[in-house]
């Protein structure tokens, strides 16, 4: 059996000598959406930073094809997983073309600057993503949706078998949000291992492959979404009553349970 | 995506090219002009007429004609070329800088190099050292003052370290200043304080052809890795750990990038004196003309930043009877128009 895209085993991670979770072990394959979940603070986005090699890992080991991750260089990582933070504001006005450019650079060798070839793959992206027409946009002025969809442009450039998305949906609205969300499942249906972490337990109903819960530091269950996501389980992570339902349309939703 | 429709046509990669080829066209046509007239205006103006015919002499190595080819080859030649260098220096230093603090409003100075280089020069003069040794003085001491903030930032293992390399640098300058007024009040009040104050104040009065040949390599040894880095200082500037993730050496590249700003920064401080505003102000009006993407912005920079003081420095020849020092113009001219681009409140800031 091939080797997992990515993957942790008995990952401990944090910041300097504070531990934030441990004994973590997660893998995700080609085609694969893996969604994690987790309330604030449970340590999704510091177990982001570990896998992608931006944190040292505390304990365990996170395997890259199977290589360990703490073996590869800076680029050989970033031609193996891309990143996709959650959507920002950049200090300086670049334009999109420039911005998704940048997922280039591990392509590049150290004194080059992106070729043709390269400007027409951003181009594509782009294309990709609906978004061709902002190519000469300012990165700055243009909205967090599009952003969001500009550093995904960015992370496709980066050829990269595996993508690590964090809260891609935070900050966007409704609409924006199933866009983005669409756009991951289309990635991972042409072939790319997708680990993405959200707070909306609908968004792993609805494209999530496997579905992976964190809580205060370690994994509290990790399968299909309709296996880790019931009601009692939600319960305990979150503290609030919640209901999952199927849908005429069959789609599964989650609602928490107001009381007066 | 119907939200994105956009009133600006889609760009073609080529129709910016060619549209930056034109704006870089501009840049070195102007630059090329004043150099031109810089060298005709001054206490002893030029017709073009005699500018062809010295430069005629000079090509086909007949022998020199009076007054004419001493003023040109020997005083205002240099004096031109040192202004270019200084400017283009200053202005590719503050355009690193920006970039790699992600910071509009950071200008080469500041992490010390200016005010050690300062020190440098003040204990050059305290110790009444020949105007080579005072140079020298200079460049050694503002070189060190940014190696000594470089290392006790590498030291202090913070999670912010550029905001580590910032503070130490405010903390290291301000010993560096302390130690300059220490300096100044030692020094014999007739004879080194003046030398002291005009050295801070910035000229290039002095200049002569020798600091160009020695400063020039220096320049240019700063300058190559900036050029070739061009693409990856653009990556640095989203911030370490997107820089880490798009595959960037984030640590090691900023060391390169300080190393090389701060070799240029030092090595032209230490023949014009502190000028001030120059690497703030410039590199700011390069990314308003060509954008942020620093393959660009560092050309921009360094001709907008030749040409503007090349400007300046003739004024300060030309205007009065006695010699203006430059870094009182460059103060007199940036820090208003500074505040008028924080007024207008455009891109750049955030």
């Amino acid at each position: 059996m091939t080797p997992a895209r990515l993957a942790s085993r008995a990952l401990g991670f944090g910041y300097g000598a504070t531990a934030v979770g441990r004994d973590v072990d997660v893998e995700v394959r080609t085609g694969e959406i893996l969604c994690l979940l987790g309330p604030n603070g449970s340590g999704k986005t510091t177990l982001f930073k570990t896998l992608l090699g931006l944190l040292p890992a505390q304990a365990g080991e996170v395997l890259v094809d199977g290589i360990s991750l703490a073996e590869l260089p800076r680029r050989e990582i970033a031609r193996r997983i891309a990143y996709v933070p959650q959507a920002h504001t950049a200090h300086f006005p670049f334009r999109v073309i420039d911005m998704v450019l940048m997922g280039r650079t591990a392509h590049l060798s150290l004194f080059a600057a992106p070729t043709q070839q390269d400007r027409q793959k951003a181009q594509d992206a782009l294309a990709l993503l609906g978004i061709a027409d902002l190519a000469a946009r300012e990165y700055t002025r243009i909205r967090g949706g599009q952003r969001q969809l500009a550093l995904v442009a960015r992370a496709l450039v980066q050829d990269a078998p595996a993508i690590v998305m964090d809260e891609p949906t935070a900050n966007l609205d409704f609409g924006n949000q199933a866009i983005v969300l669409s756009e991951v499942k289309r990635l991972a249906s042409r072939g790319l291992a997708v680990l993405l972490s959200t707070h909306d337990p609908d968004h792993a109903f609805s494209i999530a492959s496997r579905v992976a819960l964190l809580d205060g530091g370690t994994l509290v269950d990790q399968g299909t979404p309709h296996a880790v996501l019931t009601p009692s389980r939600l319960k305990s992570v979150y503290g609030i009553d919640v209901t999952v339902e199927r849908l005429a349309s069959g789609q599964t939703v989650c609602a928490p349970i107001y009381r007066a | 995506m119907v939200e994105g429709t956009s009133p600006i046509p889609a760009a073609t990669p080529e129709t910016l090219t060619s549209h930056s080829g034109a704006i870089f066209a501009s840049l070195v046509a102007s630059l090329a002009l004043l150099m031109l007239g810089a060298s005709l205006v001054g206490a002893y103006p030029l017709a073009l007429g005699d500018l062809v015919a010295a430069v005629g002499r000079r090509l086909t190595g007949a022998a020199p004609q009076g007054q004419v080819d001493t003023i040109l080859f020997e005083i205002r030649l240099p004096r031109i070329f040192a202004a270019v260098l200084v400017g283009a220096g200053i202005a590719a230093a503050g355009a690193a800088y920006q970039t790699l603090f992600r910071n509009p409003l950071v200008s080469p100075d500041i992490l010390g190099v200016s005010t050690g280089a300062g020190l440098g020069a003040v204990l050059g003069i305290f110790l009444s050292l020949p105007v080579a040794g005072i140079q020298l003085s200079a460049f050694i001491v503002g070189l060190a003052t940014v190696g000594l903030v470089y290392s006790i930032a590498t030291l202090v293992h913070g999670r912010e370290p550029i905001l580590v390399l910032v503070l130490a640098g405010v903390a290291v300058g301000s010993l560096a200043g302390a130690a300059i007024s220490l300096l100044k009040i030692l020094s014999d009040p007739y004879d080194q304080l003046p030398a002291i104050v005009f050295w801070l104040l910035g000229s290039l009065a002095a200049i002569r052809k020798g600091e160009v040949w020695a400063t020039a390599p220096l320049v240019l040894i700063g300058l190559v890795p900036l050029m070739l880095l061009r693409w990856r200082i653009n990556v640095l500037s989203l911030g370490d750990e997107e820089a880490k993730a798009l595959g960037v050496e984030a640590g090691r590249l900023r060391f390169f990038v300080i190393a090389a700003a701060t070799l240029m920064t030092a090595s032209v401080v230490a023949v014009s004196g502190v000028i001030g505003w120059v690497g703030l102000v410039i590199p700011h009006i390069a990314r308003m003309i060509v954008g942020p993407s620093f393959d660009r912005l560092l050309p921009a920079a360094m001709l907008l930043g030749a040409s503007y003081l090349l400007v300046v420095d003739t004024a300060a020849r030309t205007m009065a009877r006695i010699e203006v020092p430059i870094g009182i113009l460059t103060a007199i001219i940036g820090a208003p128009f500074f505040l008028w681009l924080l007024a207008r409140g455009r891109e750049g800031w955030s």
